[in-house]
């Protein structure tokens, strides 16, 4: 897996985000950290495609970079017509705010020393009010995210739970009424039973406000529920992009299926379980200051051939919409 | 989960218990200290060690008391240092339109006593009076005035210029970092008191040039304060938030970073108060301050010099406790507002 | 029937704090036999960790807290031990894991020194007896070239490494009982599941008893045999894992299953939220705790604090169950029979 290509795009359709050869690499100490290797996307409109991946497989790092906050190493990013990475400042601020971001740790992502009723319209502040009535725009914002204004219009944020705050975020996002809302695991650091709220909220905000998301997260089964496309990574490259009904028994790349594997379920008590001694899967990620050559995902990989290490694998389009960088998907099925 | 902030609940002392033992114990610190302030029995060590005791007792027997009032653990202490601060904080702002004695002329000061003993409330002289007949009483409320003033302003200045300076670099990084970051630490590089002596011998000693002086010292940690919070505030995520939705840095910087730094900032200017007010008061002592006959705490002790104090300890005992319950009720309130409002202890 | 290993009668944990009485853990009791692994699920809030670390008397009386009830350990009442009694228990008695393996290692001390500490002073044995039996435990939990990790620091290790030497310092003094308080939550979803597979392994081949802390419903439906449902201190429901998640009879549990999404549902489907947020433990409703967001509420829940039952209805079969509800979902109110404890 883990490799490059271009075969899932879809230039014929229009398209919300076309993400071109995006590449993210940080400078430290030891030496250059390879975050995003060449990741290609694209959204159409009112699509939601879904980004799997462990942690440190770049996949928030890609998220902020389609934002440009800050911008990619290198490669494009286009927003409908506008084409970010070569705007002036004051025009960049201005097409990025078409574009939102709802994170992972909504009590940190608002200020704390601001109130509600000025946190969701801040971007309104921002850019002017156009013909909008203050008070009613905040408490129409409030009442579409499930809040209720009387209550939570005066509060700080400490004064919320971490559903009410995400729901907050959330209103502030869709007051600039974007076209696209990245969602950098906006729910793993929510209680299961406040997860299923704010994903049916975002399904919600999707269908009112005809937005395209990009849905960010780590857990298989919150990614097949939100998403139409899901496009899994793995240290900075992409392994495979399917469509999300039917993922479970359809992925073909190893990883990809290392993954659903992990799920855990009530059939685990029944697998003969040997205490993990050894054998790949406890094999460690590897640096991304110094990823393995050929498939990334090879030093992992119980199909791991000559091959893999040599080349990179490119995604090829092994069935209708599903498109696999590996070398030997066919073992993969066998297996 | 684990439960927030507890306290401790002693729950066997009912308000009866309180009331009785706070009132025996505030009684017999309070007599016992009146009394070993006045004895001649004692020698002067063991005097002054029996005065504390009372002191303490006398302090525990108010928690007790206060305890019994609001139902909870009160922080007696804490409020007391407040008392005082309210107390000399007024006196010093309201200080020429009190009914004190005579304080800076030395001409008048011939007709009066010199070195008259403190007469207690009522006398002309309460706390006694100087080598020049000077009132100690209206020296000390003065001095309180200088030495607060000079602290307050030094401090001011040392809170907006290193705030603002150590905000900007730690926002904006890059070069204008670098260079404030040496700059910064070659200040803090200088012995404090070398560059305050360096520095009187140049300036004149007015309360605005010593002000001047004494903000050199808060700059550099104010600088570094401003700036370690900046950077982490810079960090978290309302701030990519509040960049995501078209932001520009003006706004970052004074809607989103200022109100979450300067609360951090404020606290560690309360602390730096208590420290300038010493500063001060060593630059005067030691003569490169402000002048006499202009009254400090700093030159009244240095009048304790060549063998005064021996004679007539009111000379030193006076501004010297007024300046440690200065500095201690600062340092209380610094303390606190650094507990609170300190973004490393706050769970924000 | 033979005696339990841990038996837990009406345990109570109170915190006095500023805003009052916080009743994290309010009434709760299990037994547990060697070799059976407890499943303690609910959310933040739910007093499932506090419930863990006062079984392991880590949480205890103080000055802020109280904690009532009986926590017997092998027939001992961890609370009314003396402290330094009670720290002899930890490590041959009862071990603890915690949620982040980062923090529960010590940065500037090598993997070895972890191990060989704890062997030392609770066996007394040699350096190079402790050192032998170190790497042996280092094997034991699927560490490769355990000798060399010996002299490694933590931070050289990975996270999924480093809960597995998290467990074998727990496991250093052969514990009967082992509490892992949300073991996983701070791994990788594929590590996630080696870990499981640990814990459950090490707990077949020594015959230890496990109380197995966690939110993730998944993995306690897969590693557990009995499973206890919390929410807001009680215990809403429990028995046997199997059946309490095929039928669960607390609406609750009904709700907090339906909320998950699963793999095999298909895309967008509508997920069952439970509305609303869990209750403030300094000032819980009166009456049952899930009333104002249970869909099943009736005039009777929000007053009277129903009372864990025996069910008796058609889940009776499959094992015991008990649940503390008016209206289950699926056995009739009347069929239920209070219990001897719980109050």
């Amino acid at each position: 897996m883990a490799g490059s290509g271009t075969a899932h795009l879809r230039p014929g359709l229009e398209r919300s985000l076309v993400v071109d050869d995006l590449v993210v690499e940080f400078r430290v100490a030891a030496g250059t950290v390879h975050a995003v290797s060449g990741l290609n996307l694209d959204l159409v409109p009112g699509e939601t495609l879904g980004i799997l991946g462990e942690s440190g497989c770049g996949k928030s790092s890609a998220g902020r970079a389609v934002m440009q906050l800050p911008p990619p190493t290198s490669g494009t990013v286009r927003l409908g017509d506008t084409d970010l990475t070569d705007l002036k400042p004051r025009a960049m601020r201005k097409a990025r705010a078409r574009m939102q971001l709802v994170l992972q740790d909504p009590v940190s992502a608002l200020n704390p020393r601001r109130k509600v009723k000025d946190l969701v319209v801040e971007g309104l502040e921002i850019w002017g009010w156009g013909d909008r009535n203050r008070d009613t725009y905040v408490d129409e914002l409030l009442t579409s995210v499930g809040l209720d204004p009387e209550t939570v219009r005066e509060k700080r944020p400490h004064e919320l739970s971490g559903g009410q705050c995400q729901r907050v975020c959330i209103a502030r996002s869709l007051a600039l009424d974007p076209d696209v809302l990245i969602c950098d695991e906006p729910v793993s650091s929510l209680d299961v039973s406040v997860q299923a709220q704010i994903l049916n909220l975002l399904e919600q905000a999707r269908e009112r406000f005809g937005l395209s998301m990009v849905f960010i997260a780590h857990d298989v089964a919150v990614v097949k529920n939100i998403s139409d496309r899901v496009l899994v990574m793995y240290l900075g490259k992409t392994c495979e992009v399917l469509p999300s009904a039917g993922l479970e028994s359809a992925a073909l790349h190893p990883y990809t299926r290392l993954l659903l594997a992990s799920v855990p379920s009530e059939a685990d008590a029944d697998r003969a379980i040997d205490p993990a001694r050894g054998g790949a899967e406890t094999t460690e990620l590897p640096s991304p200051l110094d990823p393995p050559s050929g498939c990334r995902f090879r030093t992992r990989c119980p199909l791991a051939s000559e091959l893999c290490a040599a080349q990179e694998p490119q995604l090829r389009e092994l069935r209708p919409g599903q498109f696999v960088a590996c070398h030997h998907p066919e073992r993969a099925v066998e297996e | 989960m684990l439960a927030p902030e507890p306290v401790i609940v002693r729950r066997r002392d009912t308000r009866a218990v309180l009331l009785v033992t706070g009132l025996l114990l505030l009684a017999a610190g309070s007599a016992l200290a009146v009394w070993a302030s006045g004895t001649t029995v004692l020698v002067t060590l063991v005097r002054m060690l029996v005065l504390v005791a009372g002191i303490l007792a006398a302090i525990a027997g108010l928690g007790r008391l206060a305890r019994a009032a609001r139902g909870k653990p009160v922080d007696v202490v804490f409020w007391l240092a407040m008392a005082w601060l309210v107390l000399i904080l007024g006196a010093a702002a309201l200080a020429p339109w009190l009914p004190l004695g005579n304080h800076d002329d030395s001409v008048a000061g011939l007709t009066a006593p010199i070195f008259a003993p403190p007469g207690g409330l009522g006398a002309d002289h309460p706390l006694g009076t100087n080598n020049y007949g000077l009132d100690v009483l209206a020296r000390a409320v003065f001095g309180a005035r200088t030495s607060i003033l000079v602290a307050l302003l030094a401090v001011l200045i040392g809170t907006v210029v290193g705030g603002l300076v150590g905000m900007v670099s730690g926002f904006v990084r890059g070069t204008t970092d670098r260079v404030v970051g040496v700059l910064s630490n070659a200040l803090l590089a200088v012995p404090p008191l070398i560059l305050l002596i360096a520095l009187g011998t140049v300036l004149d000693p007015s309360i605005r040039s010593i002000a001047f002086a004494l903000s050199l010292l808060t700059i550099p940690s104010m600088v570094r304060l401003a700036r370690a919070n900046t950077i982490t505030v810079a960090q978290r995520e309302y701030v990519l938030a509040a960049r995501a939705l078209g932001a520009n840095r003006m706004r970052l910087l004074l809607r989103e970073v200022l109100p979450n730094v300067v609360l951090p900032v404020l606290s560690l200017a309360v602390v730096m108060i208590s420290v300038l007010v010493v500063a001060e008061a060593s630059l005067s002592f030691l003569g490169i301050g402000i002048e006499q006959p202009t009254p400090t705490w700093g030159n009244m002790i240095a009048e304790g010099q060549g063998g005064v104090m021996e004679e007539n300890p009111f000379i030193v005992v006076v501004p010297g406790i007024c300046l440690f319950l200065t500095v201690f009720s600062f340092n209380l309130l610094g303390e606190r507002a650094q507990k609170r409002w300190d973004p490393r202890s706050a769970k924000l | 029937m033979s005696t339990p290993l841990l038996e837990v009668v009406d345990l109570r944990t109170v915190f006095h704090t500023t805003r009052g009485d916080v009743r994290a853990v309010d009434g709760v009791s299990f037994s547990l036999m060697a070799g059976e692994t407890l499943g303690l699920v609910g959310e933040s809030g739910s007093g499932k960790s506090v419930l863990g670390r006062s079984v392991m008397g880590l949480i205890t009386n103080g000055a802020t807290t109280t904690v009532s009830g009986q926590v017997l350990l092998e027939g001992t009442d961890v609370h009314a031990l003396k402290p330094s009694a009670r720290r002899k228990l930890w490590g041959p008695a009862v071990a603890m894991v915690f949620q982040d393996p980062m923090t529960s290692l010590n940065p500037v001390k090598r993997v070895g020194t972890h191990l060989t500490e704890t062997l030392r002073r609770h066996l007394r044995c040699s350096r190079s007896e402790a050192t032998e039996r170190a790497v042996d435990l280092l094997r034991q939990v699927g560490i490769p070239e355990p000798a060399r990790r010996l002299a490694q620091y933590p931070h050289e290790l990975s996270g999924g490494m480093r809960q597995r030497v998290v467990i074998a310092t727990a496991l250093a003094c052969d514990p009967r009982l082992l509490i892992a308080d949300e073991p996983t939550t701070a791994l990788d979803v594929t590590v996630q599941k080696q870990i499981l597979d640990l814990l459950g392994s090490l707990v077949a081949e020594r015959n230890m008893a496990m109380l197995l802390v966690s939110h993730d419903l998944g993995a306690v439906a897969g590693r557990t045999d009995r499973v206890q449902v919390m929410y807001a201190g009680r215990t809403v429901e429990s028995g046997e894992t199997r059946p309490v998640f095929a039928a669960p009879e607390h609406p609750y549990t009904e709700a907090l299953l339906a909320s998950i999404p699963q793999l095999s549902h298909p895309p967008h489907t509508v997920l069952r939220a439970i509305e609303g947020n869990p209750p403030d433990m300094a000032r819980p409703p009166a009456g049952c705790r899930f009333a104002p967001r249970c869909g099943r509420v009736g005039e009777d829940c929000t007053d009277v604090l129903p009372m864990l039952s025996v069910v008796l209805g058609p889940s009776q079969r499959e094992g015991r169950r008990e649940v503390a509800c008016h209206h289950p979902v699926l056995t009739d109110p009347v069929l239920t029979e209070e219990l001897g404890h719980g109050r």
